[in-house]
């Protein structure tokens, strides 16, 4: 990402989203749904930090590319249906 | 099927750089949820200074203004006036600094902005230690914790003093609303930044932070530690609008001994010396009840 | 307008007339009666301005920064320990490339504490990269603060501007000023509308992180930012002198140098009484000449280079001193001729440290001493003047 002479601005202003961080890659374990147990009630979407859990349908998405695992959802499930597992 | 209890709209992007289970993200994340679009924020450095990534990332999806260490109060004060001065209306300005930034190096910026009546939001995320350098102590430290500069050591160190108390400085600048929140309880959370965000003058939240690497925890009870500061009381939730005091979560009142286990930087404190935490914590509970009863 | 004020109130109708929109100041000794006019402005109404009374320094300067750094023009003044406290800040300024413009009433620093003129709280700013003019009179000063914001805000530059006024000597002495029509000042100045501004809804963070890879090209842009402030100070002088009828000598003022065999080189207030001297001496049949440093940042080296081809001599009186080198404009003459063939004598006379006069007198005794060194040769290159206890008489 490093930028040309031309291109490098009077400040430095940044302006381009962070998803450019794949903090996915920080992970040592990574949480694991269990789809058949989970009764939707949004919590695990609430409580991570890195808004890396998508509503669709009201269903969590962990987006996998960002989720750093740190096991917020996990401990907060009130379903106990996402396990950290060891990652890789 | 759970309904959403917090707006669902998105205001920061994953991918920031803050450690697994960072409490200021959460801060962050409600706290945008709360005051919406029309947000200019100021940055000082901090932890958050380095969270957007680097140039040119950026997680926040309003503007930023990265700012000199202790010069938050100050620089909210400057934005307010652009904007009043070019007649552009209906734009909350938000002071988001740490700890340090705020009760130590901080103070004397913010207590200017206070006491000139800025209108601005100042949110204060405690982490409760110097650790965007790497935990060192802080005047917002609680007794007994350890940091790197109050080791254990062989001499059984810890931070001797006690934590300064910024609601109660904010309360003696006659501000017009201050509230503490916690990222355990998001729907009170974003409550009180709507309240705050539609009164003028100068609102100051206090949101703990927990921070996994700092306390010495498992970053998976990142959200739960938060929860039990409001349950044993360590940190209450409450307001103080127009100086009179209204707690809002009474809380169960469980042992300290709750909170304290989840975190390695008490974990070389004796009984007596928990004991003597607890006894401090019920006076400080006892005594805002009081204010609260009468009406201060 | 024509009116009898001072070096203050030179600077603040200089603020005003610039249409400054956010005022963030802290009250220092000699620079108060600034703040206290641009108040009264305010309050008045004549300037349409927010004037925020903060609680120092440090703030002032960050308040100008986030207030500049949302599109609003932005003024501030101080002295001596409030310039040093706001030092940190003054350095972020210069590096958000922001076309901040500020009155420092140059002042000693403690301790001891002194109130009167020293150029050392100036001169320890040099570093921050802003652009600093030393004036010699009111009338420069509320016609430089004009000029300055022309300069800083020109895309090219965007850099901050500090014009300096000697403390008590300009600041609380009365001399005439001609204050301009602001419709003619408007004719002159455009309202300040940056490329780049903070704005709702546009998400942009200003003053982030940047890697070694990357750090060094903004440093470099600011360094061009820098040199091109050289030609644009001179192209604004001659606008403004087409609209207004005067100039004050761009970034190396010479008086009567142009076959001068030595020259005194001083910046501020003593420069006025340096013209005086010379004046008397050139009608007794001395070459005598004075050039006036104007500018100090951009450093005039090209100027320097070229006068100093010309002259035998050349005294450079610092009203500062640099703690373990000689005083900072001496050397700073002393390296933009180093490469010259034709070098002249060079010598550092240190005076008026504190406020302590520099009188006509004096100046007549650092002219015969550089004609005679600039002949015989140089034997102390530093010389500090009138200090009790040294040798030479200059009464």
């Amino acid at each position: 990402m490093t930028k040309s002479y031309e291109e490098i601005p009077l400040t430095p202003i940044s302006n381009t989203p962070s998803t450019v961080n794949l903090t996915g890659l920080w992970r040592v374990v990574k949480p694991v749904v269990d789809k058949s147990m989970c009764k939707k009630c949004t919590i695990c979407w609430k409580y991570c930090p890195d808004a890396a859990i998508k509503l669709i349908d009201g269903e969590p998405v962990i987006d996998l590319l960002y989720c750093k695992g740190c096991g917020i959802c996990s401990f907060e499930c009130p379903a106990k249906c996402i396990v950290m597992v060891k990652e890789g | 099927m759970g309904k959403v209890t917090i707006p669902e709209e998105e205001f920061t992007f994953p991918g920031s750089t803050g450690c697994p289970g960072c409490g200021a993200n959460l801060v962050m994340r409600y706290l945008l949820k709360g005051l919406g679009e029309r947000t200019i924020l100021s940055i000082p450095a901090c932890c958050w200074a380095v969270m957007p990534g680097y140039w040119p990332s950026n997680c926040l999806k309003v503007p930023l203004l990265y700012t000199a260490f202790e010069a938050t109060g100050a620089a909210i004060s400057g934005l307010r006036a652009a904007l009043d001065v070019k007649g552009i209306e209906g734009v909350t300005v938000v002071g988001f600094a740490g700890d340090g930034g705020t009760v130590d190096i901080g103070l004397q910026s913010m207590s200017g902005a206070a006491e000139r009546r800025t209108d601005a939001i100042y949110v204060m995320y405690d982490n409760e230690a110097y650790m965007n350098t790497g935990i060192q102590r802080s005047g917002s430290t609680p007794w007994g914790a350890w940091t790197t500069t109050t080791p254990v050591g062989s001499t059984h160190g810890f931070k001797h003093e006690s934590k300064k108390d910024i609601m109660a400085i904010m309360q003696a600048h006659r501000i017009p609303y201050a509230a503490t929140v916690s990222v355990a309880h998001p729907e009170d959370f974003v409550k009180k930044v709507r309240k705050a965000k539609e009164i003028k003058g100068f609102r100051f939240i206090h949101a703990l932070s927990p921070c996994p690497p700092g306390w010495r925890m498992s970053p998976m009870h990142g959200v739960e530690v938060a929860r039990l500061a409001v349950e044993t009381h360590m940190f209450p939730l409450y307001e103080i609008e127009n100086g009179k005091v209204v707690i809002t979560r009474k809380g169960k009142g469980l042992p300290i001994t709750e909170y304290t286990k989840f975190q390695g930087r008490f974990s070389h404190l004796t009984n007596e010396e928990i004991a003597s935490i607890q006894r401090t914590i019920d006076w400080s509970w006892q005594n805002l009840l009081a204010k609260e009863a009468s009406g201060t | 307008m024509r009116e009898v004020m001072t070096g203050n109130y030179a600077s603040a109708y200089g603020a005003k007339l610039a249409r400054a929109e956010v005022i963030a100041a802290y009250p220092i000794t000699p620079q108060t009666s600034i703040v206290e006019k641009l108040a009264e402005f305010v309050s008045t109404g004549e300037l349409r301005a927010k004037f925020i009374p903060v609680e120092s320094e440090h703030s002032a300067m960050a308040a100008c920064i986030a207030a500049e750094t949302a599109g609003a023009r932005t003024y501030t003044a101080t002295s001596s320990h409030g310039l040093t406290l706001m030092h940190e800040v003054l350095i972020w300024a210069s590096g958000a490339r922001l076309p901040i413009v500020m009155t420092n009433v140059s002042r000693a620093m403690a301790p001891p504490w002194n109130v009167w003129v020293d150029h050392m709280d100036s001169i320890a700013q040099r570093d921050t990269g802003w652009l600093q003019f030393f004036c010699q009179s009111n009338q420069e000063v509320l016609d430089t603060i004009i000029m300055a914001y022309k300069i800083c805000e020109s895309a090219r530059v965007m850099l901050p501007a500090m014009i300096i006024e000697d403390a008590f000597i300009l600041s609380h002495t009365s001399e005439p000023v001609d204050v301009p029509d602001q419709k003619l000042v408007d004719s002159f100045l455009p309202p300040y509308s940056p490329e780049l501004k903070l704005e709702v809804g546009k998400a942009m963070g200003f003053g982030s992180l940047v890697k070694p890879d990357q750090y060094m090209e903004f440093r470099y842009k600011a360094m061009e930012a820098m040199t091109s402030a050289h030609d644009r100070v001179l192209v604004v002088e001659r606008e403004f002198k087409d609209v207004f009828g005067r100039e004050h000598g761009g970034l190396l003022e010479r008086y009567r140098c142009e076959d001068a065999e030595v020259v005194l080189v001083a910046a501020g207030s003593v420069a006025g009484t340096a013209k005086d001297v010379v004046d008397a001496l050139r009608a007794k049949g001395q070459m005598v000449g004075l050039a006036r440093i104007r500018a100090f940042r951009p450093f005039p080296e090209q100027e320097f280079k070229a006068l100093a081809s010309k002259v035998a001599g050349m005294a450079v009186l610092d009203r500062s001193y640099t703690f373990g080198a000689a005083g900072a404009m001496f050397t700073e003459v002393k390296a933009s001729v180093y490469s010259n063939q034709k070098r002249p004598v060079l010598k550092n006379y240190i005076a008026g440290l504190g406020g302590r006069d520099i009188t006509p007198k004096i100046i007549e005794k650092i002219f015969e001493d550089i004609s005679v060194i600039s002949r015989r040769g140089i034997e102390d290159e530093v010389e500090w003047v009138e200090v009790a206890g040294l040798p030479r008489r200059w009464k």
